[in-house]
């Protein structure tokens, strides 16, 4: 339940050396302390992480659902931003 | 048709084992009944956790028991099948959870202490307790930041907090002196190296919790009287209960399976 008392954080998990943090929900905690810990005892029970971020969730600027054709639309026609045109050399590999 | 109780030859070690297990299961059944009914959805999580890490150290430690036993006993037959006549935990883990000062506040007292008396157990001669105890106290380590945190807040937060976290302390005091007790079934184990005298880590004890508590501007109860009887199986009326909800499918219908 949120209360003022309880604010919403968002948790990000860092699964292995190298990757990075990765959001994988949210929580109410009384502050950040207390917000790592209830990370913890939620999202990495089962081994999930090494290591755990949590951010204040009015701390996040979000961009607008309803701007989503201003701002997204445009790029789904320039297909030629996407590097297919390119023969990849056997030896590069996976890219 | 209820199951009888079992009987348990209590040699020194076997008894030894039992204390401890005791301590961790019925500690982690009240950590139980927090299921579903926590402040908050987080705070009902971590309380099972807590509660699943000590089931966790009960099931090795009765294991252990078993064998030491050797008298075709298991872990299910020792939690589920001793009356509470026969249980020898502490009085202070079958304390009823009241609100969640009184809960968070034993949860302190028995963390503190778990930590300090487990990492002194990893240098046992007993190299089964051993090992116990260097998994345990990675466990009870984060049990202490967690209540220790809680302490904080509920001690340096509102006045009602504070005030029901006081209370907690003043109630709860006189069971924490149980923890340090030595009886002569005991001695003999520490003097072969296999256990530790706990009155070695209670300087430390006092000196963490009073240290938090201070923090948390609260006030350490002042009496010195303190409450024992758990180790030699006279419980307060609470336990009755709890066992009686704990075992009642196993006493009901005996080696039920899911």
């Amino acid at each position: 339940m949120a209360t003022p008392t309880t604010p919403l954080w968002e948790v990000f998990i860092r699964s292995r050396n190298g990757l990075a943090h990765k959001h994988c929900g949210s929580l109410h905690a009384c502050d950040a302390t207390m917000a790592l810990q209830a990370a913890r005892d939620i999202f990495t029970r089962r081994g999930e992480g090494l290591s755990i971020w949590v951010v204040p969730s009015n701390a996040i600027t979000a961009s607008d659902p309803s701007e989503k054709g201003m701002m997204f639309e445009p790029a789904e026609s320039k297909i030629y931003r996407h590097p297919t045109f390119y023969e990849i050399p056997e030896e590069v590999g996976h890219m | 048709m209820a199951a009888p109780s079992i009987k348990v030859s209590e040699t020194p070690l076997v008894l030894y084992l039992l204390r401890r297990a005791d301590d961790a299961l019925i500690l982690g059944h009240r950590l139980s009944e927090w299921c579903g009914h926590a402040p908050m959805l987080e705070e009902d999580m971590a309380l099972a956790n807590i509660g699943l890490d000590l089931l966790g150290q009960a099931r090795e430690l009765y294991t252990y028991a078993a064998r030491v036993e050797g008298k075709g006993n298991d872990e299910d037959k020792l939690a589920y099948l001793r009356d509470v006549r026969q249980y020898r935990n502490l009085l202070l883990v079958e304390q009823p959870n009241g609100d969640f000062a009184h809960t968070m506040v034993r949860q302190f007292f028995y963390s503190v202490f778990a930590d300090l008396y487990w990492r002194a157990m990893m240098k046992s001669s007993d190299a089964t307790l051993a090992a116990i105890a260097a998994r345990s106290e990675k466990e009870s380590a984060y049990h202490v930041r967690h209540s220790s945190e809680w302490m904080l807040r509920l001690g340096d937060g509102t006045a009602q907090s504070h005030a029901r976290a006081q209370t907690a302390i003043e109630d709860l005091w006189a069971f924490t002196g149980e923890m340090f007790a030595l009886d002569q079934a005991e001695r003999a184990l520490v003097d072969a190296g296999i256990a530790i005298d706990p009155a070695a880590i209670r300087p430390q004890w006092l000196m963490t919790i009073s240290n938090i508590i201070g923090q948390a501007t609260l006030a350490r109860a002042k009496g010195d009287w303190m409450q024992q009887g758990g180790r030699i199986g006279h419980h307060s009326e609470h336990l009755g209960h709890l066992l009686s909800e704990l075992q009642s499918l196993q006493r009901t219908f005996p080696g039920a399976r899911w």
